[in-house]
């Protein structure tokens, strides 16, 4: 990652309203190739939106999101995008959710083939070879023909990853993907990113595991009210704050988790 | 009382038995594929945002939902010629009632099994890259269809029971048939207890088929 290159991934005063009510108020945000950004905040401040907003599982209500070459503007008569070129846009970048949402009625692997073998149409051998090898990557060998149903809520999890991660994306997308799990299952599943966000991916994610994002992360975005009203590097952010709200937020943290290791 | 059963006597015209059996079969398959074409086609229809196109088939539904399928039968071969200025013959007017009552319930099974796939299922599709006709082929029917078929077959059970109503536009089925044979012999009790007994050998099978789909599908 050099300085003057462009980034990967710009996002330009993006607004998103549900109605009257505005969830985003002109976010912008630059991720470069191989960045790890980390979006943290209170809940309702955003940051889910403004994931959701990136992959256009929301349409925007205003500003410009620009992905490599694809630039996309909001707020004109017509969608951004639809019908084939908006899943051509979606394929190109990785979500995984906070509840898994892996497909019930297919094993393991897979779920991880799908991606690849129903849009890429990548024919099933390869298809097959990739999945073990990135069920491999997300430990889970052994787990192919393992059901949904049959997994822990972290395995279910890195099998999510694993997924998205088939289909070669520029970009991966994480939102609160260790929330719903039971705290035992959290560790494995944030292991996981680590390695991932070490090997180079681009990563974007919405966590409240503080340590982790001081960890991981390259840049940290808090986020409040709908706008972002800190961003630096984690060091910066997390550890020597400027913005009282920053602050205040960060304090309830240290202070959980302080209760959390006392007790 | 002493009363003396003849069954030798009712049962005797077995040709006239198969045939009134056959009909009746013959109706329920060919009723329930209509219904389940239409309730496919309809059902998927429903999904759509576009009110011009969901109002009418909403209302096709309620309609055939609540009225009588007596009615239906009846208003197709008595009344609806007098719209139309010709009479539709009574095996038409009867399996078009049929049809159409069966495909306002099987829409509704359609679109409530495509509805209860939750948000979080077509969002995982979309985020791989699906289109909408991957996202329903691949993911949503597939799941959509598994939790249909319990209440389908239970759909096509009364639907069995339901061709019994042919009786009243004179389709010789297995109770107009019973009817006829009835009329002949002066033996309602064998007769009527025949049929009742041949719709039950028919229909107990499919019961405990349904069951087992039942308890499959919890698991």
């Amino acid at each position: 990652m050099t300085a003057d290159e462009p980034p990967m991934i710009e996002v330009t005063d993006l607004v998103k309203n549900y109605g009257p009510v505005p969830a985003l108020r002109g976010v912008s945000l630059g991720v470069a190739k191989g960045e790890v950004v980390v979006l943290i905040g209170p809940s309702g401040c955003g940051k889910s939106t403004l994931l959701r907003c990136l992959h256009l599982l929301e349409e925007p209500t205003s500003g410009t999101i620009r992905v490599g070459a694809q630039q996309l503007s909001f707020g004109g008569k017509a969608m951004a995008l639809a019908g084939r070129k908006l899943a051509a846009y979606r394929a190109r970048i990785g979500m995984v959710f906070q509840h898994f949402e892996l497909f019930p009625h297919m094993t393991a692997l897979q779920n991880v083939m799908e991606g690849p073998v129903t849009v890429k149409r990548m024919d099933r051998r390869t298809a097959a070879e990739l999945g073990r090898g990135l069920l491999v990557k997300v430990g889970l060998a052994g787990k192919e023909e393992s059901y949904p149903a049959q997994l822990s809520g972290g395995q279910a999890q890195r099998v999510a990853i694993a997924r998205a991660l088939a289909m070669s994306p520029e970009v991966m997308l994480f939102d609160e993907v260790t929330s719903a799990l039971d705290p035992e299952l959290v560790g494995e599943v944030l292991s996981v990113m680590r390695q991932l966000a070490e090997d180079g991916t681009t990563m974007i994610v919405v966590t409240h595991e503080m340590a982790f994002a001081h960890d991981i992360a390259d840049h940290v975005l808090f986020m409040d009210g709908g706008a972002v009203a800190e961003h630096g590097p984690a060091d910066d952010v997390l550890v020597r704050p400027g913005n009282p709200r920053t602050r205040a937020f960060l304090s309830r943290f240290h202070h959980a988790t302080a209760l959390r290791s006392a007790g | 009382m002493h009363y003396h059963w003849d069954l030798a006597m009712v049962l005797a015209d077995t040709d006239r038995w198969w045939h009134g059996i056959g009909i009746t079969l013959l109706y329920s398959v060919a009723t329930v594929v209509g219904g389940i074409v239409i309730g496919v086609f309809c059902g998927l229809a429903l999904l759509s945002p576009k009110r011009w196109l969901t109002l009418p088939l909403e209302a096709y539904v309620e309609v055939f939902r609540c009225t009588p399928l007596l009615i239906q039968i009846v208003w197709f071969y008595y009344a609806l010629p007098i719209l139309l200025n010709f009479s539709l013959p009574a095996w038409l007017a009867a399996g078009l009632g049929l049809t159409l009552y069966m495909g306002a319930f099987c829409t509704e099974i359609f679109r409530a099994g495509v509805m209860s796939i939750g948000r979080g299922q077509w969002q995982a599709g979309r985020a791989v890259g699906m289109t909408y006709a991957q996202l329903m082929r691949r993911i949503v029917l597939p799941q959509a269809v598994r939790r249909m078929i319990p209440p389908l077959v239970n759909q096509s059970i009364t639907q069995l029971k339901n061709t019994a109503l042919l009786y009243v536009v004179a389709v010789p089925d297995l109770m107009y048939t019973s009817s006829i044979i009835t009329a002949e012999t002066y033996r309602p009790l064998e007769v009527y207890t025949s049929a009742a007994v041949i719709y039950f050998i028919m229909l107990y099978p499919l019961t405990l088929f349904a069951k087992r789909l039942e308890t499959r599908v919890d698991r």
